[in-house]
């Protein structure tokens, strides 16, 4: 009886905090709604608010950022798989947008048209990069992606199509200055938030379910019916795609790309140190991560006529991250709040036991040891 | 009964070390199988060819007379193979429902039913939503067994369920063995757990340096000279009839 009693005081306990637990996650939605919808509008409207092109600029290049790093992350933070050749796809998209144009001859609002034809020669390019680089891990993978990104960056300066060192300029856009700015920050604010959609939603998908099994233990993964290669290859596409898209939108903003401005060293060290600083795989880490990361380093380049000095920071910074939060901003903070919610409550909460764990132990029917009565041994039942 | 699950002659070696040597061993189709031998006598090594993780040097793996022999891990899954490791490996950073899910073949709300009710039925089903790295050694085995159960696998390959357990947890596991098995499911189980294994097992295989030395009922393979001999050395006089049946 005493058990009884304790056993549905259990569940009762169980049944309140899971009733407790349900309306603070709702509530919880309801504020992340409301914040959602006051970033939106913020972003939306901080042109009109600071219209001043200096500002819109770090803006824009925040933003590229964002989409950027979230596409890594989508492959890398997801699947951790680390790449450091993702200047592939944002320089390859870049120069296709800028050779197309050229070669085409398309001038005007009309080369907003190649964005797609950006992102497919993305996707193509990581499809036989992804096949040779995925068959290895760790290490030796950051080491194939960081030879291919040199491979492309030689063949930027050396090719005649890529314009060799002089790269390729992007054609006029028939824009005022007044507004050049504003129609490339909604641009790039757009680009962003489709990209956190997707980056949302695969996340919450099957699909992305899987890349973070692979993320924890690829073999098990695999033995448990994961087509490893097939997932991992389709992530590493979307998010060259999606990078090689951006490049383009890069390109037209700077109207210039260069073999080392294209396909630069430290797009994929800013990329991870992003990812990084903000909590690599989480959404909203790495875009934190860019919106402190670039303007920041934008700001020492211009501010400082020392280029060096924001990649000696960045790598400073590196250094801290790695000591002092090296799960990121967001896990950790995520970690904090816990803790402080929690404090006093018992570490987990506790579990009412199933009828199963509740039975009396039985004893193995195994000669010397006798069964309970009542209890036929499994292999007589079974015949 | 027919074999559902059957190696012939599998060899498999590490450098000069032979893991497996002309290694057949035959599992009934719903029975529980017991694999026991001592120390590196190529029990794992076995289950690691079995389902994929392994290439074998020779020979051939059959799952109910269809070849499988060196198919990938997640073929083999699909074929119905399902197994767990000696060390338990889950994915920690996911929570206990997302560990099932990996499993699962579909998605939605019947998948995930489905994988609540393999967790009820190993009694894990109230840590449903906590991170799986926060689980105990014990729940992590039963976490294990559970999602090896979502894809409805017709044979289960378990790689020491009983070790590292209390005793309590040993008689929760051997129960949801024997219900698996009165179901219809096959088990091969690789144990070190003597009681364990004879009481849950209608047929044991004994390995020794990679070789098949005895395979037959618990009972005789218990007092088997060559079985004390592979466990205890070769010190025994080996004069005694063989009381258990060839493999």
């Amino acid at each position: 009886m005493k058990a009884d009693q304790m056993k549905a005081g259990t569940v009762k306990a169980e049944e309140a905090l899971v009733g407790t637990t349900a309306t603070s996650v709702s509530r919880q939605r309801a504020a992340a709604g409301l914040a959602l919808i006051v970033l939106a509008v913020a972003a939306i409207a901080f042109p009109l608010v600071f219209s001043s092109p200096v500002v819109t600029n770090y803006a824009i290049y925040a933003l590229i950022f964002v989409a950027v790093v979230s596409a890594w992350n989508v492959f890398s933070g997801f699947s951790g798989y680390i790449s450091l050749g993702h200047a592939v796809f944002f320089g390859s998209g870049a120069y296709t947008v800028g050779i197309a144009a050229r070669d085409w001859h398309i001038n005007g609002v009309a080369v907003f048209g190649l964005l797609p034809l950006a992102a497919a020669v993305g996707a193509v390019i990581a499809v036989p990069f992804g096949l040779v680089a995925l068959r290895v891990r760790r290490h030796t993978f950051i080491v194939i992606t960081i030879a291919v990104f040199f491979i492309f960056q030689l063949m930027a300066f050396n090719f005649s199509f890529t314009g060799g060192t002089v790269g390729v300029a992007a054609p006029f856009l028939p824009w005022s200055p007044t507004t050049f700015n504003d129609r490339f920050y909604y641009i790039t604010l757009g680009c962003a938030a489709a990209m956190i959609v997707i980056a949302v939603l695969i996340r919450r998908s099957r699909f992305g379910l899987q890349l973070r099994a692979i993320r924890d233990d690829e073999d098990r993964a695999r033995g448990l019916g994961v087509h490893a290669m097939r997932v991992k290859l389709t992530a590493f596409v979307l998010s060259g795609a999606v990078t090689a898209l951006v490049g383009g939108v890069w390109f037209l903003y700077l109207t210039q790309v260069e073999p080392p401005s294209g396909f630069d060293p430290l797009f994929d060290l800013t990329l991870v140190l992003m990812a990084f600083l903000g909590g690599l795989g989480t959404i909203t880490g790495p875009i934190i991560g860019a919106l402190i990361i670039e303007p920041g380093q934008l700001y020492l380049t211009i501010r400082f006529t020392n280029g060096y000095l924001s990649e000696i920071l960045l790598g400073a910074l590196f250094l801290l991250i790695v000591l002092f939060v090296p799960r990121g901003l967001v896990p950790t903070a995520g970690e904090w709040i816990r803790r402080l919610r929690t404090r006093g409550r018992p570490a987990v909460v506790p579990v009412a036991p199933s009828t199963a764990v509740a039975a009396p132990p039985r004893v193995l029917p195994e000669a010397g040891r006798q069964a309970p009565p009542g209890e036929a041994p499994a292999r007589e039942a079974k015949r | 009964m027919s074999a559902l699950l059957r190696t012939e002659g599998v060899r498999k070696a590490y450098g000069g070390v032979h893991a497996l040597d002309s290694c057949t061993v035959e599992i009934d189709e719903g029975t529980v199988a017991g694999l026991i031998g001592p120390n590196g006598s190529g029990k794992t090594t076995l289950f690691n060819v079995i389902t994929g993780y392994a290439k074998a040097d020779a020979g051939q793996v059959y799952l109910a007379d269809k070849k499988i022999t060196n198919v990938a891990p997640d073929k083999v899954f699909a074929l119905g193979i399902g197994r767990t490791f000696q060390l338990t490996r889950i994915f920690a950073s996911l929570t206990v429902l997302e560990n099932m899910l990996v499993a699962s073949k579909h998605g939605g709300a019947a998948a995930r039913n489905r994988a609540m009710e393999q967790l009820e039925f190993v009694g894990i089903a109230g840590h449903h939503a906590a991170l799986a790295g926060t689980l105990s050694y014990g729940q992590r085995k039963l976490l294990e067994l559970a999602y090896v159960l979502v894809s409805d696998p017709a044979v289960i390959l378990l790689d020491e369920p009983a070790g590292g357990v209390n005793l309590s947890l040993v008689n929760h596991i051997t129960d949801r063995i024997r219900e698996l098995n009165a179901a219809g499911k096959t088990f091969l189980i690789v144990e070190d757990n003597m009681e364990f294994v004879m009481g849950l097992c209608d047929r044991v295989t004994v390995l020794d340096s990679g070789a098949v030395v005895a395979a037959g009922p618990p009972d005789i393979i218990r007092t088997d000279r060559r079985v004390l001999n592979a466990y205890l050395g070769d010190d025994l006089e080996d004069d005694d009839p063989h009381p258990g049946e060839q493999a």
